[in-house]
């Protein structure tokens, strides 16, 4: 049978934003996943939670000052990333690239904040199931932070290495909507290990 | 390009185009090449082809137990190396070869059935095969070196626990599971892309074959319930090797923690298995009834339904716990509740039957077989909803016959009709109809005699799990029956794969559409293109290749890859979209990623350190091919 052919795409732009294309899907895919990681290990908490009197069993919650530190500089992060949002969306190399170079160095300063959050726990990971778990959060949120800053340098880097078209502005606005998921991932975890404690305590 | 539409191609025109998107699209045959491919056939087709060898390997394991048990007081099987056989068994079976057989089939089938050149993310694709093979061939490994798993394919603690589980059986188990679940949930999230953005134009979603909405359906399950087990076993081997207390109620832990988060992802993935299977019955009822499927809106209803109750049971594996009464109700209900939408489904296809004409070719005998089998076990697990017979049921040869009944007669006879039905379009050739029926018959009958017994065995009081049985406890002659049945199952796939073998050489040609079908992937050659199709088909109507009509739209690139994007809903064309080339990267990342898995059984540390050689892989692969500035400036 001959081909009838009633149309023609070369027309079509070969680039585009957010959910037009594949690529965006697959990142909801991936936050999908992960956020029903976290949600999943937030209930494996208050599973364990019910088990035990009092919560903490040495009834020392982690101290306060570097979890707060770090969700008040995790929270002005959105600042530079709403920035590179923006300028990504108005293909602005200069900006996209200022953007980028305060983000990777924002996600550097928290990655070493995090750094005292894992000492000022007040509990060790085989101490207790209570401490298991508050590791386990900790430890998951950390990977996310590692995994979009690493993101973030070499996208970074690349702008200045290599000509940026659309799909590389896409590219870094999807980079930016995955730092929104990093960010409000960590709302109720800081509550579960800071919070939660205290207040069950 | 200022023709008029609509146009017809001339033979010269299509040669030409051929011609050039084959150099675009082709996998070379060299070794390198091939070991780089991205092409979603070639990467399908070793899929297929090693879930059916995990398939075929666990099998043995199945006849080694049947052999076991076959007389009282066997000496064949030591008790130990029996824990060794059903875990591997169980393991096999559900992680590397059911599963991912139903994802390997969509990543062969539904790029096809879209009318799009490649899957979504090929690269991803290449990745999670390679992941998936080195994950199975660590458990196989580590199960012939005498430390496989021990502890059952649900690994419950506290026997799986570092207490009653020493040594690195547990921990290999443990990671086979990160493994398989790494590589199922990227092709989970291939197949949502390129269900949701690939489809040809016109393709709408109240267009789309049902074999795409089983699939979309199951990815989303997927996305659902892998990571619960994923962050179970995390928390299990971490209990066992670097001492954390997730599992140990001596330090406020709870082994009932394990199991929630197992069948949290333990139900629905028996749905996972089955729902693709709906829709491979979905296409074979509809192909040889050559009628289109009675109530599809009814029947896309039940696909999201069966997708949706089957989170909401979770805690009927675990009635014999001690839950709270309310709960016991709830979960009683909603476990009936599955019944009715695969009733409906079931009701739609016998309609579809009775008003179509039935070509019983080995495809539907499969189906039918798959129907009464389904049938049969779908009973006994509304038997088994009710929590006072499952408390006396519990853990024996009645709970192992009913999920045999909706395992194998749920997925793998849907499985194996799917093999008849699309192996002429995989291979250009056609099985022979005269082995298939063979091979149809001796495993419907096999399967009976096989399982069947199993119901009486659990009844009187055989407990599942047991190496060895007294004599005198009136099991010996239904233990008996039961290995003859399983023999003869041997036999029907010893026909399917000579079968398989002779047909591949001096099978009839298959010719681009042998059953009158109506999807796209019959609009293509058998084999196919490398490129799938040289125009992007246009779909009118649900039954495409029905209609005398056969529109196509022109204008994506043949000297580069490109596919072409439409919208999720309505599949209007919206934007070409470059697809990767060949790459060896996805194989150096999926080496690199295993050296990390399987060096964090022994050592922690082999977490942070193995990580750095798979940033690398990831960084190379993912390397945008826009030429560097500096090349730009020297070029002006």
């Amino acid at each position: 049978m001959k081909a009838r052919v009633v149309g023609d795409v070369s027309m079509l732009p070969d680039g585009a934003f957010g959910s037009r294309t594949p690529i965006w899907w697959g990142l909801i895919c991936f936050i999908l996943i992960e956020g029903g990681g976290f949600a999943l290990a937030c209930g494996a908490y208050f599973f364990l939670m019910s088990h035990t009197e009092p919560w903490p069993p040495s009834r020392f919650p982690p101290d306060l000052p570097a979890g707060i530190a770090f969700t008040a500089l995790l929270l002005l992060s959105e600042i530079p990333n709403v920035f590179t949002k923006r300028a990504e969306k108005a293909q602005d190399e200069r900006a996209t690239q200022l953007g980028l170079i305060a983000a990777s160095f924002v996600g550097a300063l928290l990655l070493a904040i995090r750094w005292f959050e894992f000492h000022s726990l007040n509990v060790r990971w085989d101490d207790n199931a209570y401490g298991s778990i508050v590791w386990a959060l900790l430890f998951l949120h950390t990977v996310h932070l590692i995994t979009d800053w690493a993101d973030t340098v070499v996208l970074a880097v690349f702008t200045f290495t290599h000509e940026v078209d659309t799909n590389r502005f896409s590219d870094v606005a999807d980079n930016s909507l995955y730092w929104h998921f990093v960010v409000i991932a960590w709302l109720p975890i800081y509550a579960l290990i800071y919070w939660v404690p205290r207040l069950a305590g | 390009m200022s023709a008029a539409y609509p146009r017809e191609v001339g033979a010269k025109e299509a040669e030409a185009l051929h011609a050039q998107l084959d150099a675009t699209w082709r996998t070379g045959t060299g070794f390198w090449d091939r070991l780089a491919t991205v092409d979603h056939k070639i990467v399908g087709r070793r899929y297929i082809v090693t879930g059916f060898v995990f398939f075929v390997l666990a099998g043995i394991l199945a006849v080694l137990m049947r052999l076991q048990l076959a007389t009282p007081q066997s000496g064949l099987i030591s008790a130990d190396r029996y824990n060794q056989i059903f875990s591997m068994h169980g393991t096999t079976m559900m992680f590397l070869f059911a599963v991912p057989i139903m994802e390997a089939m969509g990543v062969y089938l539904v790029p096809l059935m879209c009318g799009t050149r490649n899957i979504a993310y090929p690269r991803l694709n290449a990745y999670s095969y390679w992941v998936y093979l080195f994950g199975g061939v660590m458990i196989w490994v580590a199960f012939l070196l005498n430390v496989g798993p021990e502890t059952g394919w649900f690994s419950y603690v506290p026997l799986a626990g570092p207490e009653f589980s020493p040594g690195k059986r547990t921990d290999f188990w443990a990671q086979m599971i990160t493994f398989t679940e790494v590589s199922a949930l990227a092709v989970a999230a291939e197949l949502i892309a390129t269900i949701l953005k690939q489809r040809a134009p016109g393709m709408t979603l109240a267009r789309m074959p049902l074999f795409l909405w089983s699939i979309l359906v199951t990815s989303v399950m997927i996305l659902f319930a892998m990571p619960a087990v994923m962050l179970a076993s995390s928390f299990l081997i971490s209990d066992r090797l670097i001492g954390t207390h997730f599992y140990n109620p001596a330090e406020g832990g709870d082994p009932l923690l394990w199991q929630h988060l197992f069948w949290f992802f333990g139900h629905p993935e028996v749905y996972i298995i089955f729902v693709p299977a709906l829709g491979m019955v979905s296409s074979i009822v509809a192909t040889f009834a050559q009628r289109t499927i009675f109530a599809y809106p009814a029947m896309v209803m039940a696909l999201i339904g069966n997708g949706l109750l089957a989170f909401g049971l979770w805690v009927h594996h675990m009635f014999a716990t001690g839950l709270p009464r309310l709960g016991n109700s709830f979960y009683t209900s909603a476990s009936m509740t599955i019944a009715l939408p695969a009733g409906v489904q079931i009701f739609c296809w016998i309609a579809t039957l009775w008003d179509g004409k039935p070509r019983f070719k080995a495809p539907l005998l499969f189906v039918l077989g798959f129907v009464v089998i389904f049938v049969l076990g779908g009973l006994t697990g509304v038997m088994l909803a009710s929590v006072p017979l499952d408390l006396q049921l519990h853990d024996t040869y009645f709970v192992v016959a009913h999920f045999h009944y909706v395992l194998i007669g749920g997925a793998v006879f849907p499985l194996f009709g799917g093999f008849y039905y699309w192996f002429p379009k995989i291979t250009g050739r056609m099985l022979s109809e005269k082995a298939g029926a063979w091979n149809f018959w001796l495993f419907f009958v096999g399967f009976n005699v096989a399982f069947f017994p199993m119901h009486i065995l659990g009844l009187i009081g055989m407990p599942r799990r047991v190496y060895t049985y007294p004599a005198g406890l009136g099991w010996e002659l239904w233990n008996r029956i039961s290995t003859l049945g399983g023999l003869v199952i041997v036999v029907s796939v010893l026909i399917f794969i000579g079968n398989v073998t002779v047909s591949l050489r001096r099978g009839a040609l298959a010719g681009d559409n042998p059953w009158d079908a109506a999807t796209l992937e019959w609009a293509t050659t058998s084999p196919p293109p490398s490129y799938n199709f040289a125009h992007i088909p246009v779909v009118t109507t649900r039954e495409a290749l029905w209609s005398e009509d056969r529109p196509v739209m022109e204008g994506l690139k043949s000297e580069s890859r490109e596919v072409l994007c439409t919208s999720v809903l309505d599949a209007e064309p919206d934007m070409r979209h470059a697809s990767p080339k060949p790459s060896l990267w996805p194989l150096f990342t999926a080496l690199a990623t295993s050296a990390m898995f399987i060096g964090s059984i022994f050592h922690e540390w082999a977490l942070v350190w193995g990580s750095l050689p798979i940033v690398v892989g990831l960084i190379g692969w993912l390397w945008p091919t826009t030429p560097p500035k500096r090349q730009l400036e020297a070029a002006t």
